[in-house]
C-alpha cells in the first residue's frame, strides 16, 4: 500500500445457525423472545446438568464446511473454553479446538475486479452466550438474558490471506450469500447474527509476517471495513515512525470509528482448552457424510465468477444476483433461453425490475412476470420492434397483472414501431416541408436542427416510428 | 417391627407379605436417622414430613395392588451431591447453602417409587477422603467416632450402618463409594463408566464421576444397583445395552473364577492387618473353588497423579459457574464484576476445593497443558491397557481398598498424604470399569476392612457375586449385626 508495506488480514467470522432448536438443549432459538423464556437447567449451566447435541448443528456445519471446500472430519471434539464473564453461565464454553468438524478449506469470489481465493483454516461449531442488558439512568444496572445462550454457531476462521479492507467486505458478503443460499442462518445483521473479530498484521515486502493485532466486536461489514483501515493506518504510522507493533487485542469502537486496547499480549486470556468430557468424540459415518449434499453449482460466490468472467457481467451486477436466490434463478432461466442477451437481461433485472420489486415489496414470484416474458421483451426492442419507451410501458403492463404476453401488449397498447420504409419517407417529407426554418438551421451547420426534426416525426406519428430508421431518412434527404 | 439391622432385601421381604408396611420401615429408618445424625453428623437434610407422605402415598397404592417390584416403598438415602427437587442439594458447601435444585436427578426419577429419607453429608463438593471437608462439619465413624468414616460419601456409609433396611447412593470420582464403604464396614459399588447417568449429580470429575449403591449387604447393593442403571439419552457418556439383572446372578457360587492378584497393591505400605485379612479372604474364595493368579500392573504407581492432575483440571472447570452471579453463595459490597468473582469464590468454596481449583487451573494453563494435562490423559491410557490385558486372561482382580483401616479425625496431615489414601481405588475410575468394596475382616481395635475387587467394563454380576461369596463365607455381616454401633 504505502511504502511497500502489506497487510495481512484474518476474520473469524460467527454465524448463528437458524436451527429450531438450542445446540445442546432443545429450548427454542428464537431472537426477540422476552428475557430468559427460552432457557432449561442445561442452557442456564445449572450444576448436573449435562448436554446433548443437535445434530442439525453438526448437518449446518458440514454444508458449509462442503460450500468452503473444507474437509470435513469423520472425528471430530468438542472442548471447552474456560473464562470468567457474566454472560456465560458455565464458566466455559463449549467449543471445538484441536479436532474441529471441518478444516482446510477455502473461498474463492470476485473482488476489485479479480477471482480473489482466500484459505480457510476451519469451521468449528460452539454455543452462543447471553447477552448483557445495561440499564441507563441514575442507577447503573445490569440484567442477564440468557436466551441467547446455547444458539448454536459456526465459527469460521480464515488464514490471513485477505489483503485490504475492500477484501474483507467482499469475502463477508459472499459468506453472508453463502449462508443465506444454504439457508443456515438469518443473515439478520442488527439481531447479531453474523458477528466478526479481525487480525491485522502488517509487514515490509519481502519480509516475514508482521505481529498479529485482534480486534473484537466488530458487528457490522463496514464496521470491518473501517476498522482494518483505522488498524492498517495505525500500524504503518506505528512502522513508519520507527516503532514496533506490540500483540494485542483491541476492541472496534463504531460509533467513534476508533479501536482502543482490550488487552495487552501479558495480560491475554489463558482459556485453558480442554477436550469436553460430557461430550464424547462425534464419529461421523460414511453414510451420514453422504447423506448430507449441496448444489455447489449453484452457490451464489460461484455463480458471481460465472456471471463475470463468462458472461460479462459487471462484478457487482453478478455478485448482486448470484447472492439472490429468486433474481439468480429467473436469470438463469433468462440465459437459458437466450443467452446472447445476457447483459441486457442482467440491466433490465437491475434496474427496472429491482425498482419495481422495492417499491412494492414484492418477491418476484408474486409477479407475473416470466423469463419467457422479458426475453421476449427484450428480443421486441432489439429487432426494434417497440421503442425503450413503449417496452418499459409494457414492462409496466405486465407487473401491473395484464396477462397478455409483451407482443400482445405491444400492440394492444400501439408501442410497435414503424419500420416500413415508404411511410417513414412520406413523414419525413411532411415534416421537412413543414418546418423549413430548421431545414436551412441544418443546412447551415446547426446539428440540433436534426433533433427537433427527429422529434417532430416522432411527435407526428405518435412515437411509433422507428428513431433510428427515421433519423437516417432524414440525413440522407437533408443531404441531397 | 422388631427386626434389628434388617437388610433392604430382607425389608423388601417384609413389604411383600406385608407384614410392615412402607410407612413402618420409614418411621423407623427416619427414626434412626435422626438420633444416630446427632452425634455422627451424617445428614444434612432429612426430610421428615416428605418421607412420611410419600410413605403413605405408597402404602394406599400397594394395597391396591401394585406389583411390588425392586425396591419400591423402601428407606432411601442420597449424597448431597445429586439433585432433588423437594430437598435442598448443597454439595456440602457453603456456595450452595440452601440451594433447592428445579429438577431431579435421573436416578432420582427412577426411585420415584422408593421414600428418599435424607440427604448424606460428604466431604465439599466430593473432594476428599474422610468426609471432613464438609461445610457442615465431619462426618464420624460408626465404629469410633474419634474416627473418619472415609469419603467422599461418608454420610452415605455411616447412615447405611446404623439405620434399619436403608440404602444410599453415592458417588465415586476416585474411591469416594469404595472407602467410605471400607472403613464403615458396608458394601459399595463403583458401576461401569457409563453405566449409571450422571445427569443431575454435580460434577467433580466428569469422565471419572459415577453414581453408585452403598448398602448394608451385596443383595441390597444387587438391588439397588438394578434399579439405577439404564441408558439415559440426556447423557451423551451414558451407555445404550442391555442391563441383566444383577440381583439375580447372585448364586455364590464362584467354582472356576480366576482372581487375579496384583503385586503392586501390596507393597510395605499396607498395614498388617489389612494384608492379612485380605490373604486370608483370598485363601477362602480359594477354597470355594477359585484360581488365585498372581498378575502385575506395571503402570499402577502412577495411578495416583494422573488421577489427580485429570480429575482436579476437570474440576477446575466444572466448579468455575459457581461464580455469585446468578444463585449461590454471594459477597455483595464489590467494586467489580471481577471482584464479585472472586470475592465469592473465595469465600464460598473451602480449602481442599480452592487447593484442586489452583492446581486444575495451573496444569490446563498455556505452557503446562502437555507437561501434565496430557501425559496424565497418557498414563491413564498405559494403566487401562494393562487392566485390558489383564481381563484377557483373568476374570476379576482382588485389591485392598485401602493400605489402612479408618484414619482418626482431625489429623494435621499434608494433602498429599492424605491423596495417597485412594492408590487403590482411582485406578477403577481412570479405566472406567466396575469396582466393589465389601467387608472382609476388622483391625485388632474392631475397626472394619474392605476388599476390593474389579472386573471388565460391565462385569458387575462377577463382582456382586464375588462379594456374595465373600458375605456369605465370612458370614461378617451377621457377626457385625450383633455389634451395637456407635459406642
Ligand atoms: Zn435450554
Amino acid at each position: 500500500m504505502c511504502d511497500n508495506l502489506i497487510s495481512n488480514i484474518g476474520l473469524e467470522v460467527h454465524a448463528e445457525l437458524s436451527t429450531d432448536t438450542k445446540i445442546f438443549c432443545s429450548c427454542k432459538n428464537e431472537f426477540g423472545a422476552s428475557p430468559n423464556t427460552n432457557v432449561c437447567p442445561i442452557c442456564l449451566g445449572l450444576h448436573g446438568a449435562l448436554p446433548t447435541l443437535n445434530e442439525k448443528t453438526l448437518q449446518y456445519a458440514i454444508k458449509m464446511g462442503l460450500a468452503l471446500n473444507c474437509s470435513i472430519n469423520s472425528r471430530s471434539e468438542m472442548a471447552r473454553k474456560n473464562y470468567f464473564y457474566p454472560d456465560l453461565p458455565k464458566g466455559y464454553q463449549i467449543s471445538q479446538a484441536e479436532k474441529p468438524i471441518c478444516e482446510n478449506g477455502y473461498l474463492e469470489f470476485l473482488s476489485e475486479g479479480k477471482v480473489k481465493r482466500v484459505n480457510i483454516e476451519r469451521i468449528h461449531i460452539e454455543e452462543d452466550a447471553g447477552k448483557l442488558i445495561h440499564s441507563e439512568g441514575k442507577e447503573q444496572s445490569t440484567y442477564i438474558d440468557y436466551n441467547r445462550c446455547g444458539v448454536p454457531l459456526i465459527e469460521i476462521v480464515t488464514r490471513p490471506d485477505i489483503e485490504s479492507p475492500r477484501q474483507a467486505k467482499d469475502f463477508l458478503e459472499t459468506i453472508k450469500s453463502i449462508l443465506s443460499y444454504l439457508e443456515i442462518c438469518d443473515c439478520k445483521m442488527q439481531e447479531g447474527s453474523i458477528r466478526c473479530d479481525v487480525n491485522v498484521s502488517v509487514h515490509k515486502d519481502g519480509e516475514p509476517l508482521g505481529t498479529r493485532v485482534e480486534m473484537k466486536n466488530v458487528n457490522s461489514f463496514s464496521g470491518v471495513f473501517s476498522a482494518i483501515e483505522f488498524e492498517q493506518h495505525r500500524q504503518f504510522e506505528i512502522l513508519k515512525a520507527g516503532g514496533t507493533i506490540s500483540q494485542e487485542t483491541r476492541r472496534w469502537n463504531d460509533a467513534q470509528g476508533r479501536s482502543e486496547v482490550l488487552r495487552t499480549k501479558e495480560n491475554a486470556n489463558d482459556y485453558r482448552y480442554f477436550p469436553e468430557p460430557d461430550i464424547p468424540p462425534i464419529l461421523l459415518n460414511y453414510d451420514y457424510l453422504n447423506s448430507i449434499t449441496i448444489d455447489k453449482s449453484a452457490l451464489p460466490n460461484l455463480k458471481a465468477i460465472n456471471y463475470y468472467l463468462n458472461l460479462g457481467l459487471s462484478q457487482t451486477d453478478a455478485v448482486f444476483i448470484a447472492s439472490d436466490n429468486e433474481l439468480k434463478q429467473f436469470f438463469d432461466l433468462c440465459n437459458g433461453i437466450k443467452q446472447d442477451y445476457s447483459n441486457t437481461t442482467a440491466k433490465w433485472i437491475m434496474t427496472d425490475i429491482l425498482k419495481h420489486l422495492n417499491k412494492n415489496r414484492l418477491a418476484l414470484s408474486q409477479t407475473e412476470l416470466t423469463p419467457e416474458y422479458l426475453i421476449e421483451l427484450i428480443s421486441l426492442i432489439e429487432e426494434g420492434t417497440v421503442s425503450s419507451t413503449g417496452a418499459r410501458k409494457i414492462f409496466e403492463a405486465i407487473i401491473a397483472n395484464d396477462s397478455l404476453s409483451p407482443h400482445e401488449l405491444a400492440e394492444k397498447l400501439g408501442l410497435i414501431q414503424i419500420s416500413d420504409n415508404s411511410f417513414l419517407e412520406n413523414l419525413a417529407d411532411d415534416v421537412i416541408e413543414k418546418n423549413e426554418k430548421s431545414v436551412t438551421d441544418y443546412k447551415n451547420g446547426k446539428d440540433n436542427a436534426l433533433g427537433f426534426l427527429i422529434g417532430q416525426c416522432m411527435k407526428k406519428s405518435k412515437g411509433r416510428a422507428n428513431p433510428a430508421l427515421i433519423s437516417n431518412i432524414l440525413i440522407s434527404k437533408l443531404n441531397k | 417391627m422388631n427386626n434389628t439391622n434388617l437388610t433392604a432385601y430382607e425389608a423388601r421381604k417384609l413389604l411383600k407379605s406385608k407384614e410392615v408396611s412402607s410407612a413402618e420401615l420409614t418411621t423407623k429408618a427416619l427414626r434412626q436417622i435422626t438420633e444416630n445424625n446427632e452425634k455422627l453428623n451424617f445428614a444434612i437434610s432429612i426430610e421428615l414430613d416428605y418421607a412420611l407422605k410419600m410413605a403413605e402415598s405408597f402404602d394406599k397404592t400397594a394395597c391396591k395392588g401394585v406389583e411390588l417390584n425392586s425396591i419400591q416403598g423402601l428407606p432411601i438415602a442420597v449424597k448431597d451431591n445429586i439433585c432433588t427437587v423437594f430437598s435442598k442439594t448443597t454439595c456440602a458447601s457453603r456456595m450452595l447453602k440452601g440451594y433447592v435444585s428445579p429438577y431431579n436427578a435421573t436416578v432420582i426419577d427412577k426411585l420415584s417409587d422408593s421414600i428418599i429419607t435424607a440427604k448424606l453429608n460428604m466431604d465439599e463438593f466430593a473432594m476428599g477422603s474422610t468426609t471432613e471437608t464438609s461445610y457442615f462439619g465431619a462426618v464420624k465413624n460408626p465404629h469410633d467416632i474419634e474416627k473418619s468414616p472415609g469419603g467422599s460419601s461418608g454420610g452415605c456409609a455411616a447412615a447405611v450402618a446404623v439405620t434399619d433396611a436403608l440404602m444410599t447412593l453415592g458417588s465415586d470420582t476416585g474411591g469416594s463409594i469404595r472407602l467410605p464403604a471400607a472403613h464403615c464396614g458396608v458394601v459399595g459399588l463403583k458401576p461401569t463408566y457409563g453405566s449409571v447417568s450422571r445427569y443431575g449429580l454435580i460434577a467433580f470429575a466428569s469422565s471419572l464421576d459415577q453414581i453408585g449403591p452403598i448398602c448394608k449387604s451385596v443383595k441390597d447393593t444387587a438391588m439397588l444397583y438394578d434399579a439405577i442403571c439404564g441408558h439415559d439419552k440426556r447423557d451423551l457418556t451414558s451407555i445404550g445395552r442391555e442391563y441383566p439383572s444383577a440381583l439375580k446372578c447372585l448364586t455364590g457360587n464362584i467354582r472356576g473364577l480366576k482372581i487375579g492378584v496384583p503385586d503392586e497393591y501390596f507393597t510395605s505400605d499396607i498395614n498388617e492387618d489389612v494384608k492379612t485379612a485380605i490373604f486370608k479372604t483370598l485363601t477362602t474364595l480359594e477354597k470355594l473353588g477359585a484360581e488365585l493368579i498372581p498378575i502385575s500392573l506395571k503402570h499402577a504407581q502412577y495411578a495416583l497423579s494422573a488421577y489427580y492432575i485429570i480429575s482436579s483440571a476437570e474440576a477446575s472447570s466444572n466448579l468455575s459457574r459457581f461464580d455469585g452471579v446468578r444463585y449461590g453463595y454471594r459477597r455483595d459490597d464489590n467494586s467489580s464484576i471481577e471482584e464479585l468473582f472472586v470475592n465469592s469464590r473465595t469465600e464460598g468454596f473451602g480449602d481442599e476445593v480452592k487447593r484442586r481449583i489452583l492446581l486444575g487451573t495451573f496444569v490446563l494453563s498455556e505452557g503446562y497443558y502437555d507437561k501434565y494435562y496430557l501425559k496424565a490423559k497418557q498414563t491413564a491410557q498405559l494403566i487401562k491397557s494393562d487392566f485390558q490385558n489383564a481381563f484377557s486372561a483373568i476374570d476379576v482382580i482382588a485389591t485392598p481398598v485401602s493400605f489402612n483401616t479408618a484414619p482418626k479425625l482431625n489429623q494435621k496431615r499434608s494433602p498429599v498424604s492424605v491423596y495417597s489414601e485412594d492408590f487403590c481405588t482411582v485406578s477403577a475410575n481412570l479405566c472406567g470399569i466396575p469396582a466393589i468394596s465389601v467387608p472382609c475382616g476388622f483391625d485388632k481395635d474392631s475397626m472394619p476392612i474392605g476388599i476390593q475387587f474389579m472386573a471388565d467394563s460391565f462385569r458387575e454380576d462377577l463382582l456382586l457375586n464375588t462379594a456374595y461369596a465373600v458375605e456369605t463365607e465370612l458370614n461378617l455381616f451377621q457377626w457385625a449385626r450383633r455389634e451395637s454401633y456407635v459406642r
